[in-house]
């Protein structure tokens, strides 16, 4: 059973979107990492990249295989999660407090395209 | 996805909760508990893998000798019973029809063993030579189960929980004994760089050994480990670093041709390869970042496209991203600085040995 976090945006692609304000913390969700097993590199963009919606912002790497990251929303990068650059396995420990990258979202109406907790749930048969 | 062959151990896979994917047209188990820690258990311990996909063909009769060696690339002329070699089939033009294993059974009888994706294949292959010699070819991989155990106290599960002393076994050889009322075969063989042996037994045997070991706490592991730990040693996988274009010269792997002995389907053009030098050359590349070099990524020298990448990791028992790639054989110079497309990104790397960790067989 997948832990899935109330509040959260999430994609079909299995990311997710933290909102504060117009600040979204992007990263794979809990059910993402166990498909993935232990991720060993995480691709990111730079800080003042522009992401959008639906498209490939990186990757997440398995021992296995790489997996694109698409961006749940549109926007620029305000901060990547430098921790990850050392240790990988942070997303396997905790999905959701090991976010990705940080961005500052530039049309919080695209949020209405991505499902609640309770529609991801559904979504990954759970 | 219907379509797939399941092996006698299908439902243990399931029960186990391993992750299954389709592989050479069987749905296999890629790991159970996590690549890693399947990986660690090798390489410090001891595994078991299912590897019953694995293709079985028994050459026997008058010529059967001489027939194996004009398919087979390595030299089994003369060879001791109980022996095992291991080489390739090749096309004409040199390129690889599958690599594989023979083991001398008796005099002129020969058990083969094949990759999984090419049985069919190799089976049609080995059946239109065999018409000009007086050979009967067995195809055997239905009644055939093999489970691979490997790891440094493999000797020991063995003996201790499968009661089968194979302490006298030495690489690469093989015996035939009695195990529940039927022959099996044992072999100190494998391929993961580790001591271990693989076993080829019915169905039901199969099934029996599989649950001593996994009840007797051998960690079942799946074919991502094996991948993993196969490259990190320099073992060649037929699809990736051997194919129909890639020749055993080509990937480096001219000491199992022996092209001093009579002839063999390709040894012409091998002879040739050797000679002049192949066009293209599989090496070894160290990236210098974290970044992963996959099948099919570009390797670049400058601007210059001059090959792509075969199989690529983050190494398990070597922190290192490591790579083989299949490069203009100018441009695969040990200590030589290549790049490698990833993604939208370069990425340096120098060109390197291919054995990335050291091999422990016992010898």
């Amino acid at each position: 059973m997948s832990k899935i976090l109330e509040g959260l945006y999430y994609s079909e692609s299995h990311e997710y979107v933290k909102v504060e304000g117009n600040i979204g913390f992007i990263g794979i969700t809990d059910y993402a990492q166990h498909e993935l097993g232990n991720v060993v590199y995480v691709d990111v963009p730079e800080v003042d990249d522009e992401v959008t919606a639906g498209e490939e912002f990186g990757a997440v790497e398995s021992v296995k295989a790489a997996s694109d990251l698409m961006s749940p929303v549109s926007g620029t990068v305000i901060e990547v999660n430098e921790a990850l650059e050392d240790e990988p396995g942070l997303v396997n420990k905790d999905a959701f407090e090991n976010w990705i990258i940080k961005v500052e979202i530039s049309d919080l109406g695209e949020l209405d395209n991505l499902m609640t907790a309770e529609a991801y749930k559904a979504f990954i048969g759970e | 996805m219907a379509d797939e062959k399941k092996t006698c151990l299908y439902d243990k896979h399931v029960a186990l909760g391993a992750l299954m994917s389709p592989f050479a047209g069987f749905n296999m188990p890629i790991q159970y508990k996590g690549i890693v820690e399947e990986h660690n258990a090798v390489r410090n311990q001891v595994g078991v893998f299912d590897v019953s996909h694995m293709g079985e063909v028994e050459i026997t009769g008058p010529e059967a000798e001489k027939f194996v060696n004009y398919i087979f690339t390595n030299d089994i002329k003369d060879a001791p019973l109980g022996k095992i070699y291991y080489g390739m089939m090749l096309y004409p033009d040199g390129g690889t029809v599958d690599d594989l294993l023979v083991y001398k059974v008796a005099e002129n009888d020969f058990f083969l063993v094949i990759n999984a994706g090419n049985i069919d294949k190799d089976v049609a292959w080995i059946n239109e030579h065999a018409a000009q010699f007086d050979v009967k070819v067995d195809h055997q991989s239905d009644y055939y189960g093999q489970l691979a155990v490997q790891g440094p106290e493999s000797e020991k599960a063995l003996l201790d929980i499968l009661k089968i002393d194979a302490t006298d076994l030495v690489f690469y050889t093989f015996k035939k004994l009695e195990y529940d009322g039927e022959t099996i075969i044992v072999s100190r063989t494998g391929y993961t760089g580790e001591d271990g042996f693989e076993i080829y037994a019915s169905h039901t045997a199969i099934n029996k050994m599989w649950d001593l070991l996994v009840e007797a706490g051998v960690q079942p592991c799946g074919l991502g480990c094996r991948d993993t730990l196969r490259f990190e040693v320099g073992l060649p996988l037929y699809g990736d670093e051997l194919t129909a274009e890639i020749s055993p010269i080509m990937a480096t792997l001219s000491i199992f041709v022996k092209l001093d002995k009579e002839d063999f389907i390709g040894k012409e053009a091998c002879a040739k390869q050797k000679e002049e030098g192949s066009a293209k050359k599989l090496v070894g590349l160290e990236l210098k970042d974290k970044a992963i070099a996959r099948h099919g990524y570009e390797v670049m020298q400058g601007d210059k496209v001059v090959g792509y990448i075969t199989t690529g990791y983050r190494g398990i028992s070597v922190e290192k991203s490591l790579a083989f790639a299949l490069v203009d054989r100018e441009a695969g110079t040990l200590g030589n600085e290549l790049n490698v497309k990833i993604r939208k990104k370069v990425f340096p790397a120098e060109v390197v040995k291919k054995r990335f960790y050291k091999k422990s067989y016992k010898k």
